[in-house]
Formats: C-alpha cells, structure tokens, sequence
C-alpha cells in the first residue's frame, strides 16, 4: 500500500527540480508518438535543439519567438496568482495587436519617443480592458471566467478579422486581409543586424522586471497571493478581494496586449489575423513551467520558444509533423502538473499490507 | 416579413436539430462529469479526438458505428488521463482540462498529418445517411423538419431522457450526484469516491467524443483543422444555462441550434450590409450571456471543482 501525506512544508529543492523534470517527462512522452511516426528519435530531437539553439540565427529565432511568450506568460502568472483563470491570452493578444495598427499606423504622428511609448500604453490598455470585462462578470455575477475568456478569444479574432476585411484594410495589399504598415516612428528597431530579434524582448524583460518588483515589494503584489492563497482570510485581514481580482485583471491584460502589440511593431509591421500561432494559450504552459514566478518565465518561454522553433527546422528537415511542438507543450504543462503535486505531497510506502498502520 | 418566414421552413428547424446533435451529445457528457463534481475543460480537445478518431476509424475501413466506438473509446481514455489528474490527485481542474484539451488537439492533428502528410483536403468518407422514419417522416412540416435525421441525431435525442432517467431514478445515478454534492457522505455508506468519479468522467468524455464523431461522420465527412471551433467550450455555458439538467440541456441546445440556423439564413438575407463575421460572434456572445444569466443564483453541485482525498472527513 502506499499512502499520500501532505508536507509540512512544500520541499524547496523539489519545486525547483519539478520544472526540469517535466520537461524531460514531456519529451520522454512525446518519444511515443515520435517512435509511432517512425523515426529515428535521437535525430529528430538533435535536430531540434540544433534548430533551436545550434547557431546564432538560430537562438535569435528562439529569441525572437520568446519575446510575446514571456508576456503572455507574465499574464497568465500574474493571473494565477490570484486565482483568476484567465484563458483568454489569445484575445487579449490580438486586442493589443489591433490597439498598435489603429494607433501606429498614422493616425498619430510624432517622434519615436512619443509615438513607441504611446502605442505600447494603447495596446496594454486594450489588453487590460479585455480581461476586466470577464472579471467584472466573474465578481458581480460569479460567471465562470475561464468559459468566458475562451469564448471572448473566439469573438475578439473574428472582430480583427471583420477588421482587417473593412476599415482597416490596407487598400494597396491587393485584396489581401492586412492592416495598413507600422510608420517607422511606431517600430520597435532590430536588435541586431541581420536577426529578426527585436526591442521587444527589452519590452518583455522589463515587465519581467517589474512583475517580480510589484509581486515582491508591494502591497499590491502583497494582496494577489493573499486573496489566491485564501479569499476568506485576505476578506478578514480587510483586503477587497474583488479590487484585487480586477487589480490582476487590469494587469494580466495588459500585459497579454503588450505581446501583440510587442509582435505588431517590432516584428510584423503590419496586422493579419494569424499573427498568433497561439501565443495565449502556450503563455499558460509557460508560466506554469515557471511555476508562476517571472523569472521563471523568462526561463520558460526560451524553452518553449525552442521547442516551437526547434521543431520547425525539424520538420523542415525530416518531414515530422511540426504539430509534435504542440504535443511537447500540452505534455510539459500535464507534467508540471503532475510535478506541483509531489511538491506537495510525500509519497510513502507502508509495505505490502500496510496501509492500517 | 422575411425575417418571420424562415421559421416556417421545415428546411429551417430540420437545420436547428442537426446544429444541436453534437451539442446535445457535449453537454450530456459535461453534464454527467459536473454532477460528479469534475469541470472537465478537456471538452474542446476531446471533441476534436473523437472527431479525428472516429473518421479515421472510418477511413481506414470500419463501419460508421466501428467509428463511433473508436471514437468513444479513444474519449474515454483521454478522460481517464483527466479524471486521474483531478480525481486522486486533486490537481487544478481548471488547468488539467486546458491541458487536456492541448493535448488531445496536438494529438489530433499530429496523427492527422502523420498518417496523410502531403494532402490539402482530406479523403472523404461515406457518412451516415437520413434516415427517413416510415409514416413519421410524411407528416407535412414536422417530418422533413424532426424525422429525417442520421441515426446519430436520435440517438442523441434517446440518450437525452436515458441520461435524466439514469441520474433521477437509479442508484447509480444517486451516487453519481451525491459523489458532486457530498463526497465525504458517498465514502461513509462504502461506496468508491474515486471510483464514480473517474467512471463519470470517462463516460461524459466518451459522450463528448462521440459529439466530435458526429461532425466529421455526419454533419460533414472529413476531418479539417479548427472544425470543432469552440463548441466544446459552448457545452460547457449550456451545461450552466441548463442547470445540470439532461431535458434542459436538450432545450438549450435546440434553442442554440435554432439561432444558428436563424442567423446563417438571416445572412443570406442581409449579408450585403452586414459584416458575416458578426453572424459568426453571434454565437458566443449567446454563451456568454447565457452563462451570465445562469450563473446568478446558479445551483452548482456543491463539490465541484473541490477534490476530495480519502481519509478525509
């Protein structure tokens, strides 16, 4: 028999090993189907992390798909802190992403340092404006956020796409659903000559930055575990516990917005509606790899930018599926799952017929 | 009036219940995993795996009703890899559905095109057919309109007063709700916790595959990407709207049905002035206000989202 007993206290050494060892539990899993497939296991993962990592271009391309994830990452950590299930990091994304183009597109016109600052607060504002409408139902009526947010991404991709076949049609793209281009004053500039990386990922690292200031050394930070951890005692201890959700929202929001908005101006220029390869949804398993912490993001969202990137290359090479990314991250974020439980809890052995004791 | 004479077209209604059959199968399922106190958000992805299964099983040569069963059982697994996460582990319900649902979507579509690399559209299958009920189906108006339907939609119709027979009159279905409302109260008469739990979520996800079958086996007759489109999500704000209640779930889904259809043909009426896009919101700002209107004094089985450890008083 063996019996389950909580911990005391949550092992430290574990919580940082569990990340780790998901991950190679999410690769271990994917070998199943990798096998299935037919191919030859260590080449397709050796092509992989060659794709990902094996060369300058290569690592800015990681990089460069890190730089939205580590937002979208941030907003669902924040997010989760307190408890508030957001799903809808998709949504929020495209809402920053069409706040860019209809702010940066040339209904504005001023200097860079105006006109950068302004369109990354316009599409943060977009994004916190999508997540606070499904918070406020969630305080007010007690509507399940995660249903609504999903739906809200299904709804807010269909406005863009109205969007872009209507008033925000670039009349000279030949027919083809794009928003007008960025003005150079509203570009985030190159990091690098020659890679794709962008000062978005300056973008990404300095929320990252301030994530772990406000969750540290605030009151604020201070009020989004208490009310995640335990609602009634933060109630008692006076903290409005529906501020605080709406405090999460605003912020998760924008920061989900600050990735598209992030991906608009620094990486496409202009605006389609497949901008996002899901980006929200991979921000999930980003931040529960991380286990919620915003460095742990930064981490994360390299690793699962690789897998994205990595396994593009691999496909391009030796004809797997690219949809084995996928499978990875729906793996790791199970496995991390599955990890956060051991932190938890001990698993004993009480012997054969034990279990009585 | 235009507008008022689609309700009159049998085409319309015949229309509105084939929307509904795959809903009625996804919220039947989500339904019966609620009642035993598991949200079970893996609905999206294991829509998406029956879908795939099921045509698969089909394509590569079983029967439709082989298809189906594939498809049911490859749901059930898929809820098994669920239930064990929330049940005995007691993990977030909220996040292992979201996983659920990745993962069941990966594996859909990394099997899709693993086993056909190379093509644009996929081959075609012979579906399931109308089956016209002999003298039900001359009625003028309700025939065309209720009886002529696949198998599969009365089937999902039958299932409808099973599932709501099962749940208010046999002791299964009393442990089944009991285990949603006060686990603690199932364990101390010596029945299994885990055990309806983990049963519950395997059959409610093998309904939600089966609903996924119905799409590529009947609706239409191939697999594409993206065709699931949030009706996995949908089911889970029409199991609220219906309060956990088999005849109600029917409703609502008929109900939703009927607005599609409404608006598709409404569409084809205005679509020059108004954008399609806004047709296609439509249906998820219904859910959304839907669930918001439920959810206000909704009657949640009281255990839900809570897990439960044995042990435990």
């Amino acid at each position: 028999m063996i019996r389950l007993e909580p911990r005391t206290t949550p092992s430290r050494a574990l919580a940082l090993l569990a990340p780790f060892a998901a991950v190679v539990c999410a690769l271990a899993l994917a070998a199943i189907p990798l096998l299935a497939a037919g191919q030859n296991l260590f080449e397709a993962y050796g092509l992989m992390v060659k794709g990902a990592f094996g060369s300058a271009f290569a690592f800015s391309e990681t990089l460069t798909r890190a730089t939205p994830l580590i937002l979208t990452g941030l907003a669902a950590a924040v997010a989760f802190r307190a408890k508030l299930w957001n799903i809808g990091g998709e949504g929020q994304f495209y809402l920053g992403a069409l706040a860019a183009v209809i702010v940066g597109t040339g209904a504005v016109s001023g200097p860079a340092w105006v006109l950068v600052p302004l369109v990354l607060l316009a599409g943060a504002s977009a994004g916190a404006i999508g997540l606070i409408g499904p918070a406020y139902l969630k305080t007010r009526f007690k509507t399940d956020e995660v249903v609504t947010t999903l739906l809200l991404n299904f709804i807010i991709l269909l406005f863009v796409q109205m969007a872009l076949q209507g008033w925000l049609k670039d009349p000279m793209s030949l027919g083809w659903p794009q928003s007008e281009p960025i003005v150079d004053e509203a570009t985030l500039p190159a990091l690098f000559e020659k890679y794709r990386v962008h000062a978005g990922l300056l973008v990404s690292l300095a929320a990252a930055t301030a994530i772990t200031i406000v969750m540290r050394h605030t009151v604020l930070g201070f009020e989004l575990r208490a009310v995640g951890e335990n609602p009634d005692a933060a109630r008692h201890a006076g903290i409005s516990v529906n501020g605080t959700m709406l405090k999460a929202a605003a912020i998760s929001g924008a920061l989900a917005g600050l990735a598209g908005t992030s991906e608009v101006i620094g990486l496409k220029g202009y605006l389609t509606s497949d901008i996002s390869p899901g980006f929200g949804y991979a921000g999930i398993v980003v931040a529960m790899l991380a286990r919620l912490s915003p460095v742990g993001v930064v981490i994360s969202s390299i690793f699962i930018a690789g897998v994205f990137v990595g396994a593009d290359s691999m496909s391009r090479a030796i004809g797997v599926s690219s949809y084995l990314a996928d499978l990875v991250v729906a793996l790791a974020l199970l496995s991390v799952l599955v990890a956060g439980f051991s932190i938890r809890y001990r698993i004993r052995w009480l012997g054969l017929r034990g279990g009585e004791a | 009036m235009e507008f008022l004479e689609i309700f009159l077209s049998a085409n319309f209604w015949a229309a509105a219940v084939r929307i509904a059959t795959p809903l009625i199968f996804g919220t039947l399922g989500a339904l019966i995993c609620e009642r035993a106190g598991v949200l079970n958000l893996g609905i999206e992805g294991i829509f998406t795996a029956g879908a795939m299964a099921g045509w698969m099983a089909v394509w590569l040569g079983a029967g439709l009703f082989g298809g189906i069963l594939v498809a049911a059982i490859v749901g059930a697994m898929i809820g098994l890899i669920h239930a064990i996460l929330t049940v005995p582990l007691g993990l977030s319900q909220h996040v292992s559905g979201i996983g659920v649902t990745m993962l069941a979507t990966s594996a859909a579509y990394f099997t899709y095109r693993t086993a056909l690399p190379d093509v644009t559209s996929p081959p075609r299958i012979e579906p399931f057919q109308p089956l016209t009920l002999p003298l039900l189906s001359d009625i003028p108006f309700l025939g065309p309109a209720l009886f002529q339907h696949t198998i599969m939609t009365y089937i999902a119709i039958a299932l409808v007063f099973f599932v709501a027979w099962v749940m208010a009159r046999t002791p299964l279905g009393l442990a089944i709700r009991a285990v949603g409302d006060n686990p603690s109260s199932v364990d101390s008469q010596g029945l299994s916790v885990y055990g309806l739990r983990i049963g519950a979520v395997m059959a409610g996800s093998a309904l939600m595959a089966i609903g996924g079958a119905f799409l590529t086996m009947a609706a239409f007759d191939a697999f594409f990407f993206g065709m699931v489109n949030g009706r996995g999500w949908i089911c889970i704000a029409l199991t609220v709207f219906a309060s956990w209640r088999p005849k109600k779930a029917l409703l609502g889904a008929l109900l939703f049905g009927a607005f599609e259809a409404y608006q598709v043909r409404l569409q084809t009426e205005v679509g020059a002035v108004v954008p399609g896009e806004i047709f296609l919101m439509a249906p998820y700002v219904l859910s959304i206000i839907a669930l918001v209107i439920a959810a206000r004094g909704a009657d949640y089985p009281r255990a839900l989202l809570t897990p439960w450890f044995k042990g435990q008083r």
